[in-house]
């Protein structure tokens, strides 16, 4: 059963001017928000922990803060879901693994920091995929998360919990991290705003790593103005993550001001094909939506696009293997005890990891291993130089691309089966996108088959995110 | 089946990856891992003599750190969290067994 549409909910900025002009408190909002998670989280499992005595602290605090006439920042009392592999000092971050059993970070990531100081208030950490690999939720130690819209399918992932718990009202915005796909694409199945920045927008440190060279946080929220005054809060530079670039970001809530006449929007005439026609329609309506609005489509050739899936699914294992070395039973989470430490490292990775972390370490360590580097991981490297070329080139002729999202909407539990690259599929029109590190948004653009939401992708060019809103805005308008 | 990786492949990358492994996960991963890499096909099909790798999307050479004493982490804290602790350090069964 698709659930009925619910009523829009206020903006991110209007609660936090609402909360600093004391028209309104925190806490009213936190209760809000507390009362949608006790009516359905159980039906819907978006979080491995919901932080409600934390969160009233936190509320009351910033409700304090504004009775003494001092001002809590620009997201007062917005409430806000992380995704669990999100270090948040003495609470735990799980990845959904049990290897990180029992483990409370001893720091806090600098997104974590940056909300706190900026006001607002984190209600719990939100369910993924183990080590955010998967596209459905599924591949959680801790079961699935169910998308809000039909319980009988799966969110999208890996960052299912977050886009469940905008969808269903558990918190005005949530942060996930996308590494081919991990925002866009649930947030597409669970009909919000998701966004992966410019890698590098966004400070990475804190963020458990996956994939260190794709990796990237963004926002899940309800509206693309929403989505804008996130990124203006938590991004810039970090000293922290070497990868952070080291330049402001111009503001985003000023971009979505302005229209997109003469913009150009490029259609990827060799886009790999794939798409359901629900969602094939959806798109073609979004071309009309922004030619309506002034924009000019172009089309435009990547034709590197269709080794995406190909190279990432060397690189990302590759670099997986690599970062998830260190869950080795030494210094946090899970021990299986044994006579010497090599026997322990083996058992302990066997008993904490699951399947699919396990098959991504054993292709990415065999892709690194003597004797194949050359052949697999050297050859994907030279791949994801001609995606980001053959971007680039596109990127003259046009400002901003619009592909699918998802080449479908939100699908049954159980679906994919036991194909690995069945599930992969799902992220063949984000994976590119972080193969060349630019930005790329997901937005809800009307429903396909059954009722159920279907997103529309804005691409753009490195830092090139202020045109990119622009698009998303105008589409958005289109809907209103 | 392609046969681009066999089962003592697998076997051999597990030890590796340090990942115990029963015989029904080696058959398994064997054919699962020769399956994707099946699709490395179309690529294998591609002239890249001539492309540069691409090792990082946004290239920044030699960030350092300001030269100044930070706060770092709380032992006491960081070993609460560790699954073996004594006198300050990490504990861990004997090394060099069957190494």
């Amino acid at each position: 059963m698709a659930a009925p549409a619910r009523a829009t909910p206020p903006t991110a900025a209007a609660v936090a001017a609402a909360v600093r002009s004391g028209a309104t408190t925190a806490a009213q909002v936190l209760e809000q928000h507390l009362a949608a998670i006790a009516g359905r989280e159980p039906e819907i499992h978006a979080f491995n922990l919901v932080l409600t005595e934390q969160a009233r602290e936190r509320a009351a605090a910033i409700d304090a803060t504004v009775a003494a006439g001092h001002d809590p920042g620009p997201l007062a009392g917005v409430t806000i879901a992380l995704k669990d592999n999100m270090c948040t000092r003495g609470v735990p971050t799980t990845c959904s693994s049990k290897i990180l059993d029992g483990w409370q970070p001893p720091y806090d990531a600098t997104v974590v920091n940056t909300l706190r100081d900026a006001g607002a208030v984190i209600v719990g950490k939100t369910n993924l995929d183990e080590f955010a690999m998967g596209s459905s939720t599924e591949n959680s130690a801790f079961g699935p998360t169910r998308n809000p819209h039909d319980t009988s399918r799966v969110p999208g992932g890996s960052s299912g919990g977050s886009a469940a718990s905008v969808a269903a009202g558990f918190s005005q915005v949530a942060l996930g991290s996308d590494t081919g796909g991990s925002i866009r694409q649930p947030a597409a199945l669970c009909g919000v705003v998701g966004v992966k920045p410019t890698y590098g927008y966004v400070s990475r440190y804190g963020l458990v790593a996956f994939a260190s060279s794709l990796d990237q946080i963004g926002p899940f929220t309800n509206s693309v103005a929403d989505a804008a005054l996130m990124l203006d809060v938590i991004g810039g530079h970090d000293p922290l993550d070497s990868t952070s670039i080291p330049q402001p970001h111009p503001s985003l809530r000023d971009a979505i001001q302005q229209g997109v006449e003469g913009l150009r929007v490029g259609r990827i005439t060799d886009l790999p094909a794939g798409a359901d026609p629900d969602v094939q329609e959806r798109l073609e309506a979004a071309f009309d939506a922004l030619r309506a609005a002034g924009a000019t489509i172009v089309d435009v050739e990547v034709p590197a696009f269709t080794f995406g899936l190909t190279a990432y699914y060397l690189i990302a294992p590759a670099e997986a293997s690599s970062n998830l070395a260190r869950y080795d039973g030494v210094r946090y989470g899970l021990r299986v005890e044994a006579a010497d430490t090599h026997a322990m490292y083996g058992a302990t990775r066997a008993a904490g990891f699951g399947e699919e972390v396990k098959r991504r370490i054993m292709l990415g360590t065999y892709a690194l291993s003597a004797g194949y580097y050359d052949a697999y991981y050297g050859k994907a490297l030279k791949v994801r130089r001609l995606i980001h070329d053959d971007f680039d080139r596109a990127y003259q002729r046009a400002d901003v691309l619009l592909t699918p999202t998802s080449p479908s909407v939100a699908f049954k539990f159980g679906d994919k089966g036991d194909n690995p690259f069945a599930m992969y599929l799902c992220d063949t029109y984000t994976i590119p996108t972080n193969l060349a590190g630019h930005p790329g948004m997901s937005v809800p653009f009307g429903t396909g088959a059954e009722g159920l939401p279907v997103g529309v992708q804005v691409l753009a060019g490195t830092l090139q995110e202020p045109v990119m809103f622009r698009a998303a805005a105008a589409l958005e308008r289109s809907l209103a | 089946m392609s046969e681009r990786i066999s089962a003592a492949d697998v076997a051999k990358v597990a030890r590796l990856a340090r990942l115990d492994v029963t015989a029904e996960e080696i058959d398994r991963m064997t054919s699962q891992l020769d399956g994707m890499l099946e699709h490395f096909a179309d690529v294998d099909a591609l002239d890249l003599s001539e492309v540069t790798p691409m090792t990082q999307p946004f290239a920044l050479v030699n960030v350092f750190r300001a030269d100044v004493v930070r706060p770092c982490l709380d032992r006491d804290e960081v070993l609460a969290s560790a699954p073996a602790a004594e006198d300050g350090c990490f504990r861990v069964p004997p090394i060099g067994g069957e190494g």
